[in-house]
């Protein structure tokens, strides 16, 4: 093992290269390159028929590329079928064998390696202890609850101590509550090991909780690539902006534009922002506005550096934790704004009031594409 | 009011769900438990033409008797013709159930991995035999396998043979017969079975390691277990007792259970010994199916099958 990290140091764990899959002339994954470090859990995250499954598929080695290469510590893992490569996967609703026990599923890879009898009782007896599952080893798969399913598929993959884990839509199958309960056991199973991780998911918290990098899949492409709080808080484009979390877009034209600021003219008014894009002048841009970076007040603000508009509620929704308003601007455009309950709940605002919105200059980005 | 209509209805639910579950128990108990009966008393009662009976239970003078004859069944077992008949029936039925076991394995596994598109048309071909009568098909091969057939004639006139082959009334021939007629009872289920499973279970057998034949023996074939089971036994069962196709297509070498019984009915007009003949072999068919089936009810009780 460390033979092999000092060999592979200056190059990526994993790197896909410029890889296609096509389904007749559709291309399911377009072109399409990544470095993934070892350690890392790297989420491909998309809606549906993205081609995030698809991706996983060429790595294990389910699916042939129709171009490109996928290399795993330098070396290319293309045209090795798949029971020889060194991953594993959690399939997307587990495909345990249902004919076997717990235990069996478990030890099913083992015994494929050939490992001695002993070996394979002890490595087992190991794995079902890190999930937690020693009183059910001589239970039958549909004898188990959901989670404890999702726990016996995690502890057959990673019983065969994998360099490369996979997994499709991990959570997919379990109710809300118990997502996120098993997203940070999940989490913390995958670092102590300290496997190399890619996951599949549509659900963007799954991806921004577990992930430490997340790719944002599009029609078979990658639109953004970076940390979840790069994604959320500098999206490279309207589409990752609308997709991660909600957002309110200004569609507008750059009228000042310096290194450290820019401002842009929109129906509803000048935004200043706090950074600049370099652009040309009048060129068409928009501006992403996160709910919950907007303030709400009934005074005029005083503060001139932020950005401030008049608008008046229209509905309001109570979440708990937070309310999330409706508020009119003067030109009829309607936004989100997320007011998080400090103290508890009193109904702010009505219906009908009249207010003033605002946001600062930090808190805004300017989007080209 | 209410608590009246609500008892009708649970009467209506309870006596609708008694009469969907009871039609087939009686359908059963009409054609062959009692049936069945009327064998079983005819190989205990005693004749001295063999086809009028003496009654079986009397009641004289307040007293009731009860006349069994188990004679024929010692005869059964006495005589080893029909030992060695049943045996022959057994293997006969035995080796068509693993020969058609194993063509059709194979065709059951493709259709249920063909196109989706193709299935229908496939199923369709599987069946399309049942659309002429069995005795025509099972007749058309004494054309094809006669020392002056088709196969015969065919290998004479491409030179591989001076000789016809004999190959009509043999074992051969029976078994040919046989495995044709009954391939589709052994396709369908099995078919039915593999089309069901989940590709992705292979899939992950391949991924932790196993190649596409482990894969197969060790996740498709034990998964495709009630399959087996089922096509075995629409093809075992009627086998044992079958009569056209060893009649048709059989020589001396194959003599089966159910000429026996043709001969003790209608040659020897012994009606009580043909009765024990059939008790017998339902007896030894019937009994080892119940106990696997027993077994294998229980096992998916346990969810072990
Ligand atoms: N085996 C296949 N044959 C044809 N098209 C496929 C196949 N697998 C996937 N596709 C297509 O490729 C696209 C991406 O699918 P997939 O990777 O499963 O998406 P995701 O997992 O993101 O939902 C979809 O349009 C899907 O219909
Ligand atoms: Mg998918």
């Amino acid at each position: 093992m460390a033979a092999n990290l000092a060999t592979t140091a200056h190059k990526s764990f994993v790197r896909i290269d410029r890889l296609t899959k096509r389904f007749g002339d559709v291309a399911a994954v377009d072109n399409v390159s990544l470095d993934i470090e070892q350690g890392e859990i790297f989420a491909l995250l998309g809606s549906s028929g993205c081609g995030k499954s698809t991706l996983l598929r060429m790595l294990a080695g389910f699916e042939t590329p129709s171009e490109g290469n996928i290399s795993l510590e330098g070396e290319s893992v293309i045209g090795m079928p798949p029971h020889q490569r060194p991953m594993n996967m959690m399939f997307q609703s587990y495909a345990l064998f249902p004919h076997l026990t717990v235990w069996e599923n478990i030890a099913f890879g083992l015994k494929r390696d050939g490992m001695p009898r002993a070996q394979i009782a002890a490595r087992v007896e190991e794995m079902l202890n890190m999930v937690q599952l020693k009183r059910y080893a001589k239970r039958k798969p549909h004898q188990l609850s959901g989670g404890q399913q999702q726990r016996v598929a995690l502890a057959r993959c990673l019983a065969k101590q994998p360099k490369l884990l996979l997994l499709d839509e991990p959570l997919g199958a379990l109710d809300r509550k118990l997502r996120e309960q098993t997203q940070f056991e999940l989490v913390s199973i995958i670092k102590s090991v300290g496997v190399t991780c890619v996951l599949v998911t549509h659900d963007q918290e799954e991806a921004m909780t577990m992930a430490d990098r997340i790719a944002v899949m599009s029609e078979g492409r990658f639109i953004q690539v970076g940390k979840p709080h790069e994604i959320y808080e500098t999206p490279n484009s309207r589409f990752v902006a609308d997709f991660i979390g909600k957002v309110n877009l200004f569609d507008g034209v750059l009228a000042i534009d310096e290194p450290d600021h820019c401002a842009i003219d929109t129906p509803e008014g000048r935004f200043y922002v706090a950074h600049g894009i370099t652009g040309t002048i009048g060129m068409d841009v928009s501006v992403a506005l996160r709910p919950e970076k907007i303030g709400l007040q009934t005074e005029a603000p005083t503060d001139t550096s932020s950005n401030a508009f008049r608008g008046t509620v229209v509905d309001s929704g109570y979440y708990g934790s937070f309310s999330v308003y409706r508020v009119e601007l003067a030109g009829g455009r309607k936004i989100q704004v997320a007011i998080t309950h400090a103290e508890r709940h009193v109904e702010l605002y009505r219906r009908g009031d009249a207010l003033w919105v605002t946001c600062s200059a930090q808190s805004l980005v300017v989007l080209i594409s | 009011m209410s608590t009246a209509t609500t008892l009708i209805d649970k009467m209506v639910d309870r006596w609708g769900r008694r009469l969907v579950i009871g039609t087939p128990y009686l359908y059963l108990i009409l054609v062959f438990s009692i049936p069945f009966f009327v064998v079983l008393k005819l190989s205990v009662s005693t004749s001295n033409d063999g086809i009028r009976f003496e009654d079986l239970t009397t009641f004289n003078d307040w007293v009731f008797n009860l006349t069994a004859s188990f004679q024929k069944y010692r005869f059964l077992l006495q005589d080893d013709l029909y030992l060695n008949t049943y045996g022959s029936s057994l293997k006969f039925a035995t080796i068509n159930t693993l020969i058609c076991l194993f063509i059709g394995y194979p065709f059951a596994y493709f259709m249920a991995r063909s196109p989706v598109s193709m299935r229908p048309v496939l199923l369709m071909l599987v069946s399309l035999p049942f659309w002429t009568s069995y005795l025509l098909r099972v007749y058309a091969w004494r054309g094809l396998l006669d020392d002056s057939g088709t196969v015969n004639s065919l290998l004479i006139w491409l030179g591989a043979i001076d000789e016809p082959i004999k190959m009509m009334h043999t074992a051969f021939s029976m078994t040919v017969g046989m495995v044709y007629t009954y391939l589709p009872f052994m396709i369908l289920p099995l078919y039915a079975n593999l089309v069901k499973m989940d590709g992705r279970l292979i899939e992950a057998a391949n991924d932790l390691g196993a190649g596409p034949m482990r894969a197969f023996w060790l996740v498709t074939v034990p998964l495709s277990k009630n399959g087996i089971i089922a096509g075995s036994m629409l093809v075992f069962i009627p086998s044992v007792g079958e009569y056209v196709i060893p009649e048709l297509l059989g020589g001396p070498e194959t003599l089966m259970i159910g000429r026996v019984l043709w001969d003790e009915f209608f040659a020897n007009n012994d009606w009580a010994m043909a009765s024990a003949v059939a008790v017998t072999m339902v007896i030894l068919i019937l009994f080892p199916l119940a106990l696997f089936n027993k077994y294998q009810t229980a096992a998916v009780g346990r969810g072990t099958a």
